[in-house]
């Protein structure tokens, strides 16, 4: 128990998202909130899961990590052995594959967040009835849109099977290369449903536009606050999902670094460790700790990167930052508009794709002059991922170290949790207002609280009120279990 | 002739949380593939409602935290949950799904196996858990032969549920 001057508010874990997680909120002695905290169990154990494994296994094992983003895991898993084995110049067939693979990845990973996790509080209002705010309300309410995220998740399903060999713990990426092609018969598949995921693309843009537009005062003053964002580029200053270098813009949209090779990652980048939190915090090293705190994410990659390189989903993002200002969007809830902009243009990218005829190539894996060490850093549907690999001669990892999104936006999360108590906590009651507040907050960056275990039996959500005694003096449980 | 769907969920990268991906696995290893779909995942998903409907009898195998081991068969009703707590559904909220969207009247059950080590990485089962998968697997082989997972058999079960202990 930690000691504070004040009571201490515990709410565990947080609904609809991934894994477990709790938010501490610490009052003063007043009763007034002093900070928030978003705790997060993360996947500590998981770099010596990795460690020993002879390198050509990691990418598949690296999936163990996320049933929501494996995909990622095994894409930067499978950068990071590229130059390990010195083929980090893949062939065409094989980089439009894993792109391809990637482009799916985030089709589904969004459409599934945003119709199934953030569509209840958007439509159904974040106060609105528990009992009808979920996906199944969606359903009751909204068929066509609960629908429509289903065929599109399904979708983007699809192309990670038919890119990774299966939809779960997919194989498709090897280092060097990727070891299948898509077939004729496959891309036909694709095809078939590509103009109906596009129109419904277009038509949630303009949703989650019409919804920000609509409530842009409120949500003005919900959780939001200026900050530093960063996120991968092209080279020509492009939204870039899959590869390039690392960006990093002030609230203002100002440069702070720019262009930054992966492997010189540590000397942008340094991690703090704070006492409470098993998660580490990220920072920009050249602002320090205090100031160099950084989002990434949807509305990082819209707000940072120069432009998109697809026309549908440049318009969108055009229109988004004028309405931002010209500069990135200090609307925490502009997430879902920024996310749904990558929807587009991840179908619009899947469709020039399927449109390659290098997709049907037999080139499929280059090896060139051995390395010891290795850094990939990928955008995943949440935010920038990193991983740091040190194979031996032996060609056993050595060492492997992960930055996850989630750890990226930890400080951000605290942040917009404390900003959301601040206005909503009304003596220490946990009203149900109060957490569902606290929960759309924090499902606006998507967190993945690593993979949890999910066993029958578990996952209530205990929430807790405890004085500076240490005593619980409430308690609220809204379970889930099973049975 | 009865579509039998038997789905197993977990992380088999975190010990006895891959429980239900194992007795799929354990099932396709005794060929029985192709007389019934077998399927794993980590979690179950919005997707997977529309498999669901494909069949007439769903299991969904989990790992089970708490009930008295081996396992527990559970009969399963679609039910809207109030509360889900992740990115994965619940069965019953993905058979809900299924009757919505789709029209499925497919019976569905959950198979719990007990285990007990969940909170640490590595891609293997606990030896109580193993043994438990054992049971499981042999009962699964029991009652497919038997065809007491029928959409008859459970019609006719005047509890609407069927326990079962092996």
């Amino acid at each position: 128990m930690e000691a504070t001057s004040g009571r201490r508010i515990v709410i565990e874990p947080v609904t609809r998202v991934e894994g477990h997680g709790k938010v501490t909120i610490l009052l003063d002695a007043e009763g007034h909130v002093e900070r928030a905290r978003f705790h997060v169990v993360e996947f500590r154990g998981f770099e010596r899961f990795i460690q020993g494994r002879p390198y050509w296994e990691v990418p598949v094992a690296v999936q163990r990590l996320c049933g929501i983003c494996p995909v990622s895991h095994h894409l930067c898993a499978a950068k990071a052995m590229d130059r390990i084995v010195g083929g980090e110049k893949l062939t065409p067939t094989a980089e439009k594959m894993r792109r391809l693979m990637h482009y799916g990845q985030t089709f589904q990973s969004h459409a599934l967040h945003f119709f199934h996790l953030a569509s209840p509080d958007l439509l159904f209002g974040f106060g609105s009835d528990v009992n009808a705010r979920h996906v199944l309300g969606i359903a009751a309410k909204f068929p066509d849109l609960a629908r429509q995220g289903i065929l599109m998740r399904k979708y983007g399903q699809e192309i990670i099977r038919l890119t990774a060999g299966k939809k779960v713990h997919g194989t498709g990426a090897i280092p060097g290369g990727i070891n299948k092609n898509l077939s004729l018969a496959e891309r036909d598949l694709l095809l078939q449903d590509l103009a109906q995921m596009k129109d419904w693309a277009r038509a949630t843009v303009q949703l989650a536009r019409d919804y920000t537009l609509a409530h842009i005062d409120m949500l003005g003053g919900f959780g939001s606050f200026p900050s530093n964002h960063m996120c991968l580029v092209r080279a020509d200053g492009a939204l870039d999902l899959y590869d390039g270098g690392l960006r990093a813009v002030d609230a203002q949209g100002r440069t702070i670094f720019d262009h930054v090779d992966p492997q010189r990652y540590l000397d942008f980048i340094a991690e703090e460790v704070k006492p409470w939190s098993y998660m580490k915090f990220p920072f920009i090293k050249s602002l320090g700790p205090e100031h160099g705190w950084y989002r990434v994410g949807p509305l990082s990659r819209i707000s940072a990167c120069s432009f998109i390189d697809t026309p549908l989903a440049e318009a969108a993002r055009q229109e988004f930052m004028q309405v931002a200002g010209g500069k990135p969007s200090a609307v925490t809830m502009a997430y879902h508009w920024a996310r749904m902009i990558e929807l587009l243009h991840a179908v619009e990218k899947i469709d020039e794709l399927l449109h390659d005829r290098d997709l049907q190539g037999t080139d499929l894996v280059v090896k060139g002059e051995r390395r010891g060490e290795a850094v990939a850093i990928i955008e995943a549907p949440r935010g920038t991922l990193f991983h740091h690999y040190k194979v031996d001669e032996n060609d056993q990892v050595t060492m492997a170290n992960l930055i996850v999104s989630t750890t990226s936006n930890n400080e951000p999360m605290n942040r917009a949790v404390e900003s959301v108590a601040r206005q909503f906590l009304d003596g220490v009651e946990i009203t149900e207002g109060l957490l569902n507040h606290v929960e759309v907050a924090i499902r606006a960056y998507d967190p993945c609280l690593s993979c949890a275990t999910h066993a029958l039996g578990q996952m209530p959500l205990d929430v807790q009120v405890v004085d500076a005694a240490g005593q619980v003096v409430g308690r609220r449980v809204k379970g889930s279990k099973e049975r | 002739m009865t579509r039998v769907l038997v789905f197993g969920y977990g992380n088999p990268g975190r010990l006895d949380d891959g429980l239900g991906p194992a007795l799929v696995e354990a099932l396709a290893e005794r060929g029985l593939a192709g007389e019934i779909t077998l399927e794993s995942g980590y979690q179950l998903q919005v997707e997977d409602a529309e498999l669901v409907a494909n069949h007439d009898v769903v299991v969904f195998v989990d790992a089970h935290t708490s009930c008295a081991p081996p396992f527990e068969l559970h009969r399963l009703e679609a039910r809207s949950e109030t509360e889900f707590t992740t990115h994965a559904l619940t069965p019953a909220a993905v058979l809900a799904l299924a009757r919505e969207h789709f029209g499925s009247h497919a019976a569905g059950y959950v198979l719990g196996i007990r285990g007990y080590a969940f909170d640490d990485f590595g891609e293997r089962l606990s030896p109580l858990a193993q043994s438990n998968l054992a049971a499981a697997v042999q009962f699964v082989l029991q009652a497919l032969r038997d065809g007491r997972i029928d959409v008859p058999a459970v019609a006719g079960n005047p509890e609407g549920d069927l326990h079962v202990r092996a």
